[in-house]
């Protein structure tokens, strides 16, 4: 956003200009930022090796935007977060259930194709919004602790959730367990569904590197919103808030409403990103698969250049896209070069990384930002 | 020897090149009561810094000087070797633990302590702590100060008064203290609590201690005290004897304020500010604002006029416009023009034509990590929807901020405040203090304010861009028309630029005074009297 540029910019023109040898590298270092520097480093120098040992460079390019595709709404989700001053939202689980109820519930209402698709936005977004209203309201309550106390609701509702799976009466055969009975299966196919409905949506080939339109739209127009929302009056309230909770409170905001706004949004985003991501992978996954997940999009977030404090939407998109380019480039070029895959070893490594640098950074401007 | 217990000569302090005390000397005799006074940061507490050798001073280049203690040069390292060397000190804060008994705390650190077995073989840690004697004690060091408690009692359920007492117990309990210093003992106590105290001090002076005795009641100090000292921006101003007949707290008071205070010639206004026309009226205003609270103030404010309010720190003089502007939370009825301002909400007061400079600059006057332009803009953005455009089409159309027209309102006031900036962009973490004030100001333009609020506009800037400031205000009152109050520690700058100043002590308006009253008026409101009209 505009604000993000001012600040990109004067960081880089703000350093005394007497520092001119070390200053030049340390400039480089505070406007790009360490860890934009070195995952983007590496993911060249992937590349780089990948075009040695052959490989076709368009299928990485192709993996790479694909998967920053299925991912980009959910890192997009930690943006309202960290604006609204409850920092990176490790509580995305909430809002990832609520995607999920939206599918099965457009589904079990027999729902499919494109119709499926939107259903189970607006349902999934809904409940998203509503859930995250109470989560944010909870997360008042534990001011100062929101990635901690995040974390453990995140795990504690997808755990609640898992009874629910087996007890909600759905009856279409197409969702719920095999030999029949009550209860949802594991893995949801949709196949004949609406799985890939994005993905192939006006898409076209260059080459050998596919461009998926439609996926890439969904998440244009979702970035695009969102930054129009940051120049409204609310927009600008609650990024006040996160800013300065001070600041903002003489300024007549109610900081604790602005989060509460923040957290809606952030949950009913996380809502639409598991539903991008399953019609992209081509299945839902239900019971513990949203355990873990909003730790890669906190360390995408972060990799962008975001701090625990302080995000932009650009920030989210370029953090996206080097994490996903990391995963996707490992897979071919380690198996070439190791023999195995290593790129769940390496997802691992980077995302409880920059978790962990998230949680040493602190909350709130001051630690951040000194 | 010379008779003296404590000689302090030719002291001399500077933090980061700024001078804070010069040629201070500081003599007391033994069994004397010596009276130190002066201003919020006339140097006296950088003064006892010194003697107790406190780090913050050798961290930061130490001084320079002689201190001789007991007729020998001595400088100490650190305040326990202060301690051991025989000087006491009591705060102002107390340093008790509450979960402790009375007897624990007076020989805390230092209980007397009996042989056991195992101590023979373990060694000092071992013993035993000799009850008996901890109870005696305590017993004695208690009736010393006239405190006649049980010392078995937990310190956390005690009146404040007692705590004090306590504290001092424990000071007075030291074998071979020499000199004690008391920093504001009375600042909490109730009158009759401090009568006892100061009874208690007279008692300890008697045996042969040497007390200075640090306070703003002048009253108290003429009463207590053999002698005084006068600070005043870091020198000693003079060192007078109480039994002097021209020792009166009038002279001390004046003594204390007393710089000479150049009024520059302001223009005149058209027509000067008075009473029949009355902008903002306070009415028993109360304000809970932590070391700063007010207990019921009414201010009629003239439309117009620069209203100093003054006082020392803790007296409650800031926690005025907080209260007003709904920051901290606050009780009584405030109106402009008629028109009642809701307190405790803070939007509410930008409503009604009042801005704010909060005192708290780095904390709530700005987001320090962003730009000149933003720091302006947002506040009139979210209360006045200013610099907004429609984006849309045909009718659907949201309001969005318009950043060319905040750009270029930072512009105009970066020209006309004179801010010193790279451009509107420019983070404001990266202006000097003096330059972040005026965007302060500048924010506090863009809202249009009938009214100005403006805390410690001065603090923490350097003393060039001070006067800046001051004439910027000024020039705002009469050119603008801008009704402006002042709140400042620096009676001189208020003195300066002000119609009239409040002046402020323990929660409550002691006196108006014009700016041109006496040195000795102004020091006696200072420190809560109100003199009378003669």
């Amino acid at each position: 956003m505009s604000l993000d540029g001012d600040k990109q910019k004067e960081v880089d023109s703000g350093e005394p200009a007497s520092r001119n040898g070390p200053g030049m590298m340390s400039r480089i270092l505070n406007t790009v930022g360490l860890p934009r520097l070195t995952v983007g480093g590496f993911v060249v120098v992937l590349f780089v090796l990948g075009r040695i040992m052959g490989l076709p460079l368009t299928n990485l390019l192709t993996n790479s935007i694909s998967r920053f595709g299925m991912n980009a709404v959910m890192v997009l989700a930690m943006v309202p977060g960290i604006q609204c001053g409850i920092g990176p939202n490790f509580g995305l689980p909430i809002g990832l259930l609520a995607g999920l109820i939206g599918m099965v519930s457009a589904l079990e209402l027999g729902f499919i194709g494109f119709e499926g698709l939107m259903l189970s936005m607006a349902i999934g977004a809904g409940l998203g919004a509503l859930l995250g209203i109470g989560y944010g309201l909870f997360l008042n309550k534990v001011k100062g602790q929101e990635m901690m106390v995040g974390t453990y609701a995140g795990f504690a509702a997808v755990s609640l959730m898992c009874i629910s799976w087996l007890m909600l009466p759905f009856k279409n055969p197409e969702l719920i367990w095999v030999l029949g009975g009550k209860g949802l299966r594991m893995t949801i196919s949709l196949k004949d569904t609406f799985g890939h409905a994005l993905d192939k949506f006006w898409n076209f080939q260059i080459g050998g590197f596919v461009v998926p339109t439609g996926l890439l739209g969904v998440v244009f127009i979702l970035a695009a919103a969102y930054k129009l929302f940051e120049m409204t009056k609310l927009g600008m309230a609650m990024d006040l808030a996160g800013q300065n909770e001070r600041f903002a409170r003489a300024a007549g905001v109610d900081c604790d409403r602005m989060r509460v706004v923040g957290t809606a949004i952030s949950t009913a985003l996380g809502a639409i990103g598991i539903i991008v991501y399953a019609q992209s992978y081509g299945f839902i996954q239900l019971y513990t698969a949203p355990l873990l997940m909003a730790f890669p999009a906190v360390a995408s977030v972060l990799i962008g250049g975001a701090t625990p404090s302080e995000a932009s939407v650009s920030n989210a998109m370029v953090g996206a896209l080097l994490f996903q380019s990391l995963l996707a480039t490992t897979v071919p070029v380690a198996q070439t070069v190791v023999g195995g895959d290593i790129s769940e070893i390496v997802r691992l490594i980077v995302s409880n990384g920059m978790v962990l640098y998230a949680l040493t950074r602190g909350h709130g401007g001051e630690a951040a930002n000194g | 020897m010379s008779g003296y217990v404590l000689e302090m000569h030719g002291i001399t302090k500077d933090y980061y090149g700024n001078r804070v005390l010069n040629d201070v000397t500081l003599k007391v005799k033994p069994g004397e009561i010596h009276g130190l006074v002066g201003e919020n940061g006339a140097g006296k507490s950088t003064l006892m810094n010194i003697l107790f050798g406190m780090p913050v001073i050798h961290n930061t280049g130490g001084f320079q000087g002689k201190i001789r203690f007991r007729g020998a040069e001595t400088v100490f390292d650190s305040p326990r070797q202060a301690l051991e060397s025989g000087i006491g000190m009591v705060h102002q804060e107390f340093m008790l633990i509450p979960g402790f008994t009375v007897a624990e705390n007076i020989k805390l650190n230092r209980e007397p302590l009996r042989d056991t077995l195992l101590a023979k073989l373990a060694g000092r840690r071992m013993k035993r702590l000799d009850w008996p004697k901890i109870v005696s004690d305590s017993k004695a060091a208690l009736n010393m100060v006239g405190l006649g408690i049980d010392e078995m009692l937990p310190v956390a359920g005690l009146p404040v008064g007692y705590m004090q007492f306590v504290e001092i117990a424990r000071e007075v309990d030291k074998q071979g203290v020499k000199l004690l210093v008391f920093d504001e003992p009375t600042a909490l106590l109730t009158e009759t609590e401090s009568e006892q105290l100061l009874s208690s001090v007279r008692t300890i002076a008697a045996s042969g201690v040497a007390v200075i005795f640090i306070s703003h009641r002048l009253d108290e100090v003429l009463s207590i005290c053999d002698s005084v000292t006068v600070m005043r921006d870091g020198e000693v101003v003079t060192t007078m004897s109480t039994s002097d007949q021209d020792t009166t707290i009038d002279r001390i008071a004046e003594l204390m304020v007393g710089r000479e205070v150049k009024r520059p010639d302001y223009p005149k206004r058209a027509k000067e500010p008075g009473d029949d026309d009355i902008v903002l009226t306070v009415e028993d205003l109360k304000v809970d604002m932590p070391g700063e609270e007010v207990h019921g103030v009414t201010l009629r404010v003239r439309r117009g006029e620069i209203l100093g309010i003054g006082g020392l720190a803790g007296q409650g003089k800031i926690g005025i416009s907080n209260g007003i502007m709904g920051v901290y939370p606050a009780q009584g009825r405030v109106a402009k023009d008629g028109i009642e301002i809701p307190l405790n909400d803070p939007g509410q007061a930008y409503k009604q034509k009042l801005a704010f400079l909060s005192e708290d600059r780095k904390n709530v006057g700005l987001i320090l990590d962003r730009s000149i332009e933003y720091n302006i803009s947002v506040v009139a953005t979210l209360v006045k929807s200013m610099f907004q455009k429609t984006l849309g089409v045909g009718p659907v159309g949201i309001r969005v901020r318009d950043k060319k027209s905040a750009r270029e309102f930072a512009a105009g006031m970066i020209s006309e405040l004179d801010i010193r900036c790279t451009g509107p962009g420019q983070l404001v973490r990266r202006l000097s203090g003096g330059n972040q004030q005026k965007v302060c100001i500048a924010r506090a333009l863009a809202l249009d304010p009938e009214i100005l609020l403006v805390s410690e506009p001065t603090r923490g800037i350097d003393v060039g861009a001070k006067q800046r400031i001051l004439d910027l205000l000024v020039s705002l009152n009469r050119e603008k028309g801008m009704t402006i109050i002042l709140t400042s520690s620096e009676l001189a700058e208020l003195r300066m630029v002000c119609d009239r100043i409040a002046v402020i002590y323990g929660g409550r308006l002691v006196d108006m005074l014009s700016p041109d009253d006496s040195n000795a008026r102004f020091g006696m409101a200072m420190s809560g009297r109100r003199a009378e009209v003669q």
